[in-house]
């Protein structure tokens, strides 16, 4: 389309002047008709572009030989040197078995304890006392990752509450802290301190789209209490369940790296070295960079494929995906 | 909030109800009572930490507090009050709050504004740009490898401008705008507003609600990072309190350890009253914001869940 003007009429005007419908017409035409909105786009395409795509192209690196200071892009091609370094790199295999563990626990734990704390809420008739739990079992998630770590470090010092618990039970304290026996359980358990309340936001506001009349009609088959919440309840907060649980699988290996980084040392890197953790300090504190960008690109990979596979088969089983 | 309201519908009809009533009665004490003993536990490092802020060390390391403070004193308060390596790096932190915060609010309503226009061509590609890098990021090396080379390090920037746009966020945001009724716009267009008039006098002010959460999602962010700072800054000035903290934590900071160098007990014995302080004095602003916050963060992540 070559059309120079587009005066309207008034007809034309008061139909679809603010053009909300798609209208025919080439790049150029778009273009001059919406100017304004494209500007308006620009600067946070620049952003996206620099510290979203640029360092996604980055990971080029783990295929090139990255000289500090030089190029972010590398130097040369190496080819696969560095993928098979990690391949051959026994302690590449140690840390991506901790994270399978932590991570596959983390799901374990902290995906279903939200949808029960949502069920026992919504049991509840008096409708303060519902609103002070869900208050105080949100709190929780905005605390910095720093709090929480420092929290566990009081908790479990050798004066903390947790070694007088031992003590009053005529045990020996206990630097949990310390113990490569204790890290997972640590882990696990402040991840779904943090996480519990929060993760019922979205169980809670499915199941009040659940129909009174199923409710209704069960009572009348004569379903009880417990039958009406495993036949109406669950199948009505199924599709949440299963968005969050592709979204949690996703993530599975995504370990919170920063919590895993501040309550590690090394007397645990035995079972608390994660992929991130190992692969920041062979990176960022050894400098081998490329080596890092090729564990890290790796990571990456599997995570993506992983969501893409957990909404395939969510879509062939249930019908519910992300997108 | 919208949950609040009874969720099934009182149950009168006596014969069905009377079956299971007995044990509904004891679930109901059951569920109350575990209901409070989660609260409890939920509450309980907060109290103990304010409880050690107000004992001595001494009092701490016999092991002696939990729930109640013991030799109730101010002291710990007044040294880190005295703290200027402290003060400096809170300051840091409601700098880089407020600038951050600041910086995200202008890209993300900008362009959920834009992406919220139906009609517009090539917004599936725009859209697309931002939710690919939700699935897909860059990694650490990478970003470092980038910060490094822009001459970031051992900036602010380096704290602010890379978490300065969160997709979720944006998704939330545009949402609101594609719900915002068109009849306004149309009419802003026959009165001869351009995009940016419509943007700046009709779009914004309409939004208040859906831009005091996104600030409050961002503020609580850049009040709680530290991994941006750890990563890229090395100069004790510029260091937030989150980095401070972590710092006093990994019994690396030399402004607070008591003379005593680490010897038999671990760090977090010997300081653990100035970490509760330290703790507390960061946790005040997100506590004294929450009650008025809270409502908005949940109806903020709901609208997201709506159109995701």
């Amino acid at each position: 389309m070559t059309t120079t003007e587009t005066t309207p009429t008034p007809a034309a005007t008061s139909r679809s002047r603010p053009a909300l419908t798609r209208r025919p017409g080439g790049w150029r035409r778009a273009l001059k008709r919406d100017w304004p909105l494209y500007s308006l786009a620009v600067a946070p395409l620049i952003f996206l572009a620099i510290f979203r795509y640029i360092p996604m192209l980055g990971n080029v690196i783990a295929f090139r030989r990255f000289q500090p200071g030089g190029s972010i892009f590398g130097e040369e091609w190496v080819g696969m040197l560095y993928v098979d370094m990690f391949i051959h790199d026994p302690a590449f295999w140690h840390v991506f078995a901790n994270t399978a563990i932590i991570g596959g626990l983390t799901l374990v734990v902290c995906f279903p304890l939200p949808i029960i704390l949502a069920l026992m809420l919504n049991e509840v008739r008096r409708t303060h006392f519902k609103r002070v739990v869900q208050s105080i079992s949100y709190l929780p998630h905005f605390l910095s990752v720093v709090i929480v770590v420092g929290m566990v470090y009081q908790l479990l010092s050798l004066h903390g509450t947790v070694n007088q618990i031992v003590e009053a039970f005529g045990g020996d304290p206990v630097l949990f802290l310390q113990r490569p026996e204790w890290f997972r359980f640590i882990y696990v358990a402040s991840e779904a301190w943090q996480t519990v309340g929060w993760g019922t936001i979205l169980y809670l506001a499915a199941l009040t789209a659940v129909d009174d009349a199923l409710y209704e009609a069960a009572r009348i088959d004569g379903a009880n209490r417990w039958q009406q919440t495993w036949h109406v309840t669950i199948p009505g907060i199924r599709p949440t369940m299963v968005t969050l649980l592709i979204l949690n699988i996703g993530n599975f290996l995504n370990v919170g790296f920063e919590k895993v980084l501040l309550l590690y040392n090394p007397m645990t890197y035995e079972t608390a070295d994660v992929i991130s953790t190992y692969l920041y300090r062979v990176g960022l504190v050894s400098n081998n960079l490329s080596y890092a960008a090729a564990i890290g690109l790796f990571q990456a990979i599997i995570g993506f494929a992983m969501v893409m596979t957990a909404n395939y088969i969510s879509k062939r089983l249930v019908g519910t995906s992300l997108w | 909030m919208a949950q609040d309201a009874p969720r099934r519908a009182p149950v009168t009809p006596k014969g069905s109800r009377i079956k299971d009533s007995t044990a509904y009665k004891v679930f109901t004490v059951v569920n109350t009572v575990a209901l409070l003993l989660l609260c409890a536990t939920m509450l309980y490092p907060f109290l103990m930490l304010l409880a050690q802020s107000f004992s001595s060390a001494a009092a701490i390391n016999a092991g002696q507090v939990n729930l109640l403070p013991v030799d109730v004193n101010l002291d710990t308060y007044r040294a880190v009050a005295n703290n200027g390596a402290f003060w400096r790096s809170y300051g840091n932190t409601v700098v880089y709050t407020v600038i951050g915060t600041a910086i995200a609010m202008t890209l993300t309503t900008t362009y959920a504004f834009v992406l919220s226009k139906k009609h517009l061509r090539g917004r599936g590609l725009l859209i697309g740009i931002a939710v690919f890098t939700m699935f897909f990021n860059g990694g650490i090396v990478p970003n470092y490898v980038l910060i490094s080379s822009l001459g970031m390090k051992n900036t602010m920037w380096a704290v602010i401008l890379p978490p300065a746009l969160s997709v979720f966020n944006l998704l939330v945001m545009k949402a609101f705008f594609e719900n915002l009724p068109t009849e306004l716009e149309e009419a802003a267009h026959i009165d001869g507003l351009t995009w940016f008039g419509i943007f700046f006098r009709i779009v914004l002010p309409l939004s208040k609600a859906v831009i005091a959460t996104m600030v409050l999602f961002y503020s609580v962010q850049y009040w709680n990072d530290w991994f941006g700072a750890f990563l890229y800054l090395t100069e004790t000035d510029l260091f937030p309190v989150t980095l401070f903290l972590r710092n006093l934590i990994a019994g690396a900071s030399t402004a607070a350890s008591e003379g005593a160098a680490a010897s038999g007990g671990s760090a977090a014995d010997l300081n653990a009253n100035i970490q509760s302080v330290t703790m507390i004095l960061i946790l005040i602003p997100i506590l004294c914001v929450y009650p008025f916050v809270q409502r908005y963060f949940v109806s903020g992540i709901m609208l997201g869940s709506v159109k995701g």
